[in-house]
C-alpha cells in the first residue's frame, strides 16, 4: 500500500519511526547505564521492531536504518564488555535469539555474532555461516537487503582472509569468500525481488527506488575484490562462476547490467584477461534488454587501459586470444539481440577497434576483421539513418587513421571502402574530409598508384556528385573547402620515381575528370601542376632514365596536361585555362620542346580571342602572355615573331587607353631579353615604346576633351623608366636625347596641366629625376651615359 | 479456602520443616493469590521428613484428639465445584490424644514415597502435593497447617526420537515442506528446522511457530479441552520465493513449559503442539499443527 500513499504521509511515518527509535533507545541507554542487560535487550528489540515498518520508501528507510545503526554501535560495546552484563558471549549468543520478532532478533544475532567472532571463542567461519543461513529468514525485499548490508558491514573488518587476525587453523580465506558470495547471492535475489511487489503501476517508481539500493547489493562484490588472498585460482574457480551464475540466472535487466558493471570495475584487469571466456559467455546471456553494449564497452575499455599500462602484459592478450574472444563476443550479442538498434552495434565495433589498435597495432587484419564484421551488419539493414549510428561509424572509421598517423595503412584496409559505402553523402563527404586532414597533419605522402586508386576511392564523395545529392542544398563556402582540401590533397601524393609518379597523375586525371565543372577549377590546376613538376624532374634528370626515351614520356604528359586543361573550356573557365597553359607552354619550353610550347601558346591565343571578352581580364591575360612569352627562348625566329606579333597586335587593341598604353610598352620587352644569348632588337623596342608614347598622348587628349583637364602624367613618366630601362641596357636606339626630350614633355604636360595653380609634383616622376641625378653624380661608365642629359 | 490462611484462632503456632530443607532446592510456584513463592521441590522416590513443632501461645494449653501428618496428592478439577481428588494420602500419627502446654516437636518421615504425576497448574485442573497437619479438637474445629511441595519427575533420553518431516500445502497455491529434528524435546531444548517452499502463489506477510498446550480434563462427555498458545516465534519476514528454504530455531527455554502429561490419573492430558502459521497480506492464516512430546531431562543430564 506504500505505493498509494503521499510524500506527506511518508515524511509523517518516518518521523515516528525515528521517534519511536530515539524513545526506546532513550530507556535502553538507562539500561546501558546501569548495565542491566534484560532491560537493555527488551529495549533495543523495541527500538528494532522500528524497523519492521513496510511504509517507507528505501531512502526513507534508509534514514531510519541509519539511526538504529548509530544505536547499535553502543550496543555492540555494552556486548563486548563481559563484566558489565557478566554473561559469557556464547550465552549471549543464545539469548538474543529468545526475541520473538525476526527481525529485532536477528539484528541483534548480527550484532552479537561479530563480538563473538572477536572474542575469538568459535571459529569465524561457523559464526558467519550461522548468521548469513540465519538472515534467510528476512524474506521482505527491503528489510532483509537492510539486514544483510548490516551483517556485512559489522562482518568486513572480521573475515577470516590473508592476513586477518580471523585467519588460520580452520578458517581460510575461502571461508570468507564464501561468506560473502552466499550473502551476496541472497541480496541480490532480494533485490531483483522488489520489482514483484506491488501493483504494476508504480513499475517505474519500483525501478527508480531499486536503483537506489543497488550499491547495497554491489558493495558485497566490493568486499569480494578487496579481500586479501583471492588469487586468480580461486578467483577463476569460484568466485567468478558463482557471481556470474548469480548474475544470469536472476534474469533481470537492472541487475544484470549493474552487476556486470561492478563486476567489470571491482576484479583486477588480470583476472578479467584470463577469465574472459566465461566473463564473454555471460555477457552473451543476459537479457535482450540489458543494454549489453555498455558492458563490453567497458570492459575492452578496461582491457585496453590495461594493455596501454605496461607492455609486458602484452603477451598475456596474445596467450588468452583475447581479440578473437572478444570479436566473436560481439559478434554473438549483436546476432542475438536483434532489437539491437544498430547505434549500439556501432559502438560495440568502435570498442573492439579501439581495443585492437591498442593491443595490436601491428596487426592489421583484426583492424581488417572488425571492420567487415561492421560491413555485414550495416548490410543487412536498410539504410543507415540513424545520426548517431552514424557518429559511430564515423569514429569506427576515424579510429585506425588516428592510430596509424599513416593513412597509407589505413587503404591496405579492403573493407575501410566498404564500411564508407554505407555512409550518407553528407557523412561521407565528413569523413573523406578527415582523411585528407589526417593526411595533411601527418605530412604523408601517398607513393604508389594503387594507393592512390584506393584513396580516391574513399573520398569519391568529394571528387564527384554521388547519385541524389541535391546540388542546390550545398553550401558555397563548405563547397569550395572540400575542394581546396582535395586541392591540397593531389599535392601529397609523390613519387620519386617518374615512371609510378605518371601513373599516379592517370589516376589522378581519371577520377578528377568525372569531378563535372563545379570541381574542375579547383582540382584541375594542382594535377596541372602536379603534371609539371615530374615534367621538370624529368627533365632536370635528362636522358639517365634507363630503358626510357624521355621526350617520349614528356611529350605523353604534354599531351595528358593539353587534353586536361582543354576540360576546363567546358566549364567554362577560361582565364585559368589560359594560365595553365602558358605555365605548359614554359615547362615544354625548357623542355626544349618548341612545337608543343607553340601549341599551349596557340591554345592560350585561341582562349583569348574567342573567351576572354571582359576587359580587364584582358589586360591581366595580355600582361601574363607577355611575360610568359619573354621567359621563353625555345622559339625559332619564325614562331617566335609570330607569337610576338600576335601580342603585340593584342596589347594594341585593348579596349581603354592607358591599358593599350601600359600593354604596349611591356610588350617592348619581348624584344630584349636581358641574357647573353637573348634576343636584342633594339629597333622594335624603341618602335614599341614610340607606340606607347602615342597612345599615352592619345590618353592624355581624349582626357582633356572629356573633363577639361589633362590626367596624370603617370603614362609618360612609366614610359618614361621604360627608356632609362633600355638605355642602361644598352639599346643603342635608345638616346639621351630621346630621354632628355621625354623629360621635358612631361615637364611641360605638368605646367599646362596645372598651368593656373602651383605645380603639382608627381612623386613617381621626381624619384625618377632623382634616379638620373644620382646616376650622373656616380660617375663611372653609367654616369657618363647619363652626362649628355640635362635635367 | 480458609486452610490458606492458617490458624485463625492462633491458640498455637504449627510449623512443618524439612530435615533437608536447607539444601534442598526451590523452585517458584504461583499461588492462588497471584504471588510467588518458593517451594521445595521433590522427585519420587524422594523420603520427605522433617519436623513439625508445635507451639502454643503464652502459656496457653492445647487440648487435642490427636496431631497427624499427611502427605497429599490432589487433583483438583476447576470446573467441578472444586471438587479434590486424593491420589495419594499417607498419614502419620504423630501424638495421642493430650493436652500441649509447651512446644513440641514430632519428627515424621515418609520414606521413599511414590509421586508418579508431577506438579501441574493448569486452565481447568490442578495437581499439587502438600503436607497436612491436623491437631484434632473436639470443638472448636481443628488446627490445619499445609505445606506445598513441588513434584517434578525427570525422564530418560527417549529411546526413538525421529525427526518431524512432512510436506503439506494448498492445491495450485502454496506447497510447502517443513522438518522439525526432533518429535521428542526436553524443556530446555532446542527446535531446529527447516521449512522449505516448493510452490508460492500468495503473498505472505510473516511465518511464525507457535507453541501450544492443549488441557483435556474430564472424561467422555465431559470433556473439557482448553488450548493456550504459549509461545509466538516469527520464523520469517515477507514472502519467500520458490525453493527458498527458512530455517527454524526455537530455544524453549525462555517458556513455561510443562511435560506432556498423558491421562494423568484418568483426569487429565497435557499436550504440546508446533504449529506452523503463515499469515498472508490480508491477514489469513495457513497453519499445520504437529504434536511434540515434552519431557523433564535431569538438568545436569541437559546442559
Amino acid at each position: 500500500m506504500r505505493a498509494l500513499a503521499g510524500v506527506e504521509d511518508e515524511e509523517k511515518w518516518l518521523a515516528e519511526g525515528i521517534a519511536g527509535i530515539q524513545h526506546n533507545a532513550f530507556f535502553m541507554h538507562r539500561a546501558l547505564d546501569a548495565n542491566n542487560l534484560r532491560e537493555v535487550l527488551k529495549y533495543s528489540a523495541l527500538m528494532l521492531s522500528e524497523l519492521r515498518t513496510s511504509k517507507l520508501s528505501p531512502q526513507k528507510y534508509y534514514d531510519l536504518y541509519m539511526r538504529a545503526f548509530d544505536q547499535l554501535r553502543q550496543l555492540e560495546i555494552f556486548f563486548k564488555d563481559e563484566s558489565r552484563h557478566g554473561l559469557p558471549v556464547v550465552d549471549l549468543y543464545e539469548l538474543v535469539q529468545h526475541a520473538g520478532n525476526i527481525l529485532p532478533r536477528m539484528y541483534l544475532l548480527c550484532t552479537v555474532g561479530s563480538v563473538y567472532i572477536k572474542s575469538k571463542q568459535a571459529p569465524s567461519k561457523d559464526v558467519l555461516k550461522d548468521l548469513v543461513e540465519m538472515c534467510r529468514g528476512v524474506q521482505h525485499p527491503i528489510r532483509g537487503l537492510f539486514l544483510r548490508s548490516y551483517l556485512a558491514q559489522v562482518s568486513r573488518d572480521k573475515l577470516p582472509e590473508i592476513g586477518s587476525d580471523y585467519e588460520g587453523d580452520a578458517n581460510t580465506v575461502m571461508d570468507a569468500v564464501e561468506f560473502v558470495l552466499q550473502n551476496f547471492t541472497e541480496m541480490n535475489k532480494l533485490w531483483v525481488r522488489i520489482q514483484h511487489q506491488g501493483p504494476g503501476t508504480v513499475r517505474e517508481k519500483q525501478e527508480k527506488e531499486r536503483n537506489e539500493l543497488r550499491d547495497l547489493v554491489g558493495k558485497n562484490l566490493h568486499v569480494l575484490g578487496q579481500i586479501e588472498g583471492v588469487d586468480l585460482e580461486m578467483y577463476k574457480e569460484t568466485v567468478l562462476p558463482r557471481v556470474l551464475e548469480q548474475v544470469v540466472n536472476c534474469k533481470d535487466k537492472l541487475a544484470q547490467y549493474y552487476l556486470m558493471e561492478c563486476i567489470i570495475q571491482v576484479f583486477p584487469d588480470e583476472y578479467h584477461l584470463q577469465t574472459l571466456e566465461a566473463l564473454l559467455a555471460a555477457c552473451t546471456q543476459l537479457m535482450p534488454t540489458v543494454d549489453t553494449k555498455i558492458v563490453l564497452t567497458q570492459l575492452m575499455d578496461r582491457l585496453s587501459n590495461y594493455a596501454a599500462s605496461s607492455p609486458d602484459v602484452l603477451h598475456e592478450f596474445l596467450q588468452v586470444e583475447a581479440f578473437a574472444k572478444l570479436s566473436n563476443a560481439i559478434g554473438k550479442v549483436i546476432d542475438t539481440q536483434l532489437e539491437m538498434p544498430i547505434v549500439g552495434a556501432m559502438t560495440l565495433f568502435v570498442s573492439l577497434l579501439t581495443f585492437t589498435l591498442r593491443v595490436h597495432p601491428d596487426r592489421l587484419d583484426y583492424v581488417d576483421q572488425v571492420l567487415g564484421a561492421c560491413v555485414v551488419k550495416l548490410s543487412s539493414v536498410p539504410k543507415l539513418e540513424d545520426s548517431r549510428a552514424m557518429k559511430q561509424v564515423v569514429a569506427l572509421l576515424s579510429a585506425p587513421l588516428e592510430k596509424y598517423s599513416d593513412i597509407v595503412t589505413a587503404l591496405t584496409l579492403s573493407n575501410y571502402p566498404r564500411v564508407m559505402d554505407h555512409l550518407d553523402d553528407g557523412t561521407n563527404k565528413v569523413m573523406a574530409m578527415l582523411i585528407i586532414q589526417s593526411i595533411m597533419k601527418n605530412d604523408s605522402c601517398i607513393s604508389t598508384a594503387d594507393k592512390v586508386e584506393v584513396l580516391f576511392e574513399l573520398i569519391k564523395g568529394l571528387i564527384k556528385d554521388l547519385d541524389g545529392t541535391n546540388v542546390e542544398e550545398l553550401d558555397e563556402e563548405d563547397f569550395q573547402e572540400e575542394q581546396n582540401s582535395v586541392a591540397r590533397l593531389i599535392h601529397m601524393l609523390d613519387n620519386e620515381e617518374p615512371e609510378e609518379m605518371l601513373k599516379i597523375i592517370y589516376v589522378v586525371r581519371k577520377h578528377l575528370m568525372t569531378g563535372g565543372p563545379q570541381r574542375l577549377p579547383f582540382t584541375v590546376p594542382p594535377l596541372v601542376f602536379s603534371a609539371v613538376r615530374l615534367v621538370r624532374q624529368l627533365e632536370a634528370q635528362g636522358g639517365n632514365i634507363a630503358g626510357e626515351d624521355v621526350p617520349a614520356t614528356l611529350r605523353k604528359i604534354f599531351q595528358i596536361l593539353n587534353q586536361t586543361i582543354e576540360a576546363l573550356s567546358s566549364v567554362p573557365c577560361p582565364e585559368l585555362a589560359l594560365r595553365l597553359y602558358l605555365q605548359c607552354a614554359e615547362a615544354a619550353s625548357d623542355c626544349d620542346l618548341e612545337p608543343v610550347a607553340y601549341e599551349f601558346f596557340t591554345q592560350a591565343f585561341i582562349l583569348y580571342e574567342e573567351e576572354i571578352a571582359d576587359s580587364k581580364a584582358q589586360v591581366t591575360a595580355i600582361h601574363l602572355i607577355v611575360g610568359t612569352l619573354q621567359r621563353i627562348n625555345v622559339f625559332g625566329v619564325e614562331n617566335r615573331d609570330t607569337l610576338t606579333h600576335k601580342a603585340t597586335g593584342y596589347s594594341a587593341r585593348l579596349l581603354k587607353k592607358p591599358d593599350q598604353c601600359r600593354a604596349v610598352y611591356a610588350c617592348s620587352h619581348l624584344f630584349w631579353v636581358d641574357d647573353p644569348e637573348g634576343i636584342k632588337d633594339g629597333e622594335r623596342v624603341l618602335l614599341c615604346l614610340r607606340r606607347a608614347l602615342r597612345i599615352a598622348n592619345a590618353a592624355q587628349q581624349m582626357v582633356n576633351a572629356t573633363r577639361g583637364s589633362s590626367g596624370p602624367v603617370t603614362l609618360f613618366v612609366e614610359i618614361l623608366n621604360k627608356y632609362i630601362y633600355f638605355f642602361e641596357k644598352g639599346n643603342p636606339h635608345i638616346t639621351p636625347s630621346d630621354i632628355q626630350s621625354l623629360i621635358e614633355l612631361i615637364n611641360t604636360e605638368m605646367l599646362s596641366d596645372n598651368g593656373n595653380t602651383t605645380i603639382h609634383s608627381d612623386p613617381f616622376f621626381s624619384s625618377t629625376l632623382r634616379y638620373i641625378r644620382f646616376q650622373k653624380q656616380k660617375g663611372g661608365v653609367m654616369g657618363e651615359k647619363y652626362d649628355s642629359i640635362k635635367l | 479456602m480458609n486452610y490458606l490462611l492458617g490458624a485463625f484462632k492462633p491458640a498455637c503456632n504449627v510449623s512443618i520443616t524439612f530435615s533437608d530443607g536447607k539444601n534442598r532446592k526451590q523452585v517458584p510456584m504461583k499461588k492462588e493469590n497471584g504471588q510467588t513463592a518458593l517451594v521445595p521441590l521433590f522427585h519420587s522416590q524422594d523420603t520427605i521428613s522433617g519436623k513439625v513443632c508445635i507451639d502454643p501461645y503464652q502459656g496457653k494449653k492445647v487440648e487435642h484428639n490427636g496431631v497427624k501428618v499427611e502427605l497429599l496428592g490432589q487433583i483438583e478439577m476447576y470446573f467441578d465445584r472444586g471438587n479434590f481428588y486424593d491420589f495419594t494420602s499417607l498419614v502419620r500419627e504423630l501424638d495421642v490424644p493430650g493436652e500441649i502446654y509447651e512446644r513440641k516437636t514430632y519428627p515424621f518421615e515418609f520414606p521413599t514415597v511414590e509421586m508418579p504425576y508431577e506438579t501441574y497448574n493448569g486452565v481447568n485442573v490442578r495437581l499439587r502435593y502438600a503436607l497436612k497437619v491436623t491437631v484434632t479438637r473436639g470443638y472448636s474445629g481443628s488446627i490445619l497447617e499445609y505445606q506445598e511441595l513441588v513434584v517434578r519427575n525427570y525422564a530418560p533420553l527417549p529411546d526413538i526420537n525421529s525427526s518431524i518431516k512432512l510436506e503439506v500445502g494448498i492445491e495450485g497455491c502454496l506447497h510447502i515442506e517443513f522438518e522439525y529434528n526432533k518429535s521428542k524435546y526436553h524443556l530446555k531444548d532446542v527446535i531446529l528446522g527447516k521449512i522449505y517452499f516448493l510452490l508460492v502463489r500468495i503473498k505472505m506477510k510473516n511465518m511464525d511457530l507457535e507453541i501450544r498446550r492443549r488441557e483435556s480434563t474430564g472424561a467422555g462427555a465431559n470433556t473439557h479441552v482448553e488450548t493456550e498458545t504459549l509461545a509466538k516465534f516469527e520464523l520469517m519476514d515477507g514472502t519467500p520465493v520458490r525453493g527458498e528454504s527458512i530455517p527454524v530455531r526455537l530455544f524453549l527455554a525462555p517458556y513455561d513449559l510443562t511435560p506432556t502429561h498423558r491421562n494423568i490419573n484418568n483426569k487429565y492430558s497435557v499436550k504440546y503442539f508446533l504449529n506452523l502459521v503463515l499469515v498472508d497480506e490480508e491477514d489469513r492464516r495457513y497453519f499445520k499443527q504437529q504434536e511434540i512430546t515434552l519431557y523433564r531431562l535431569k538438568e545436569d543430564a541437559s546442559a
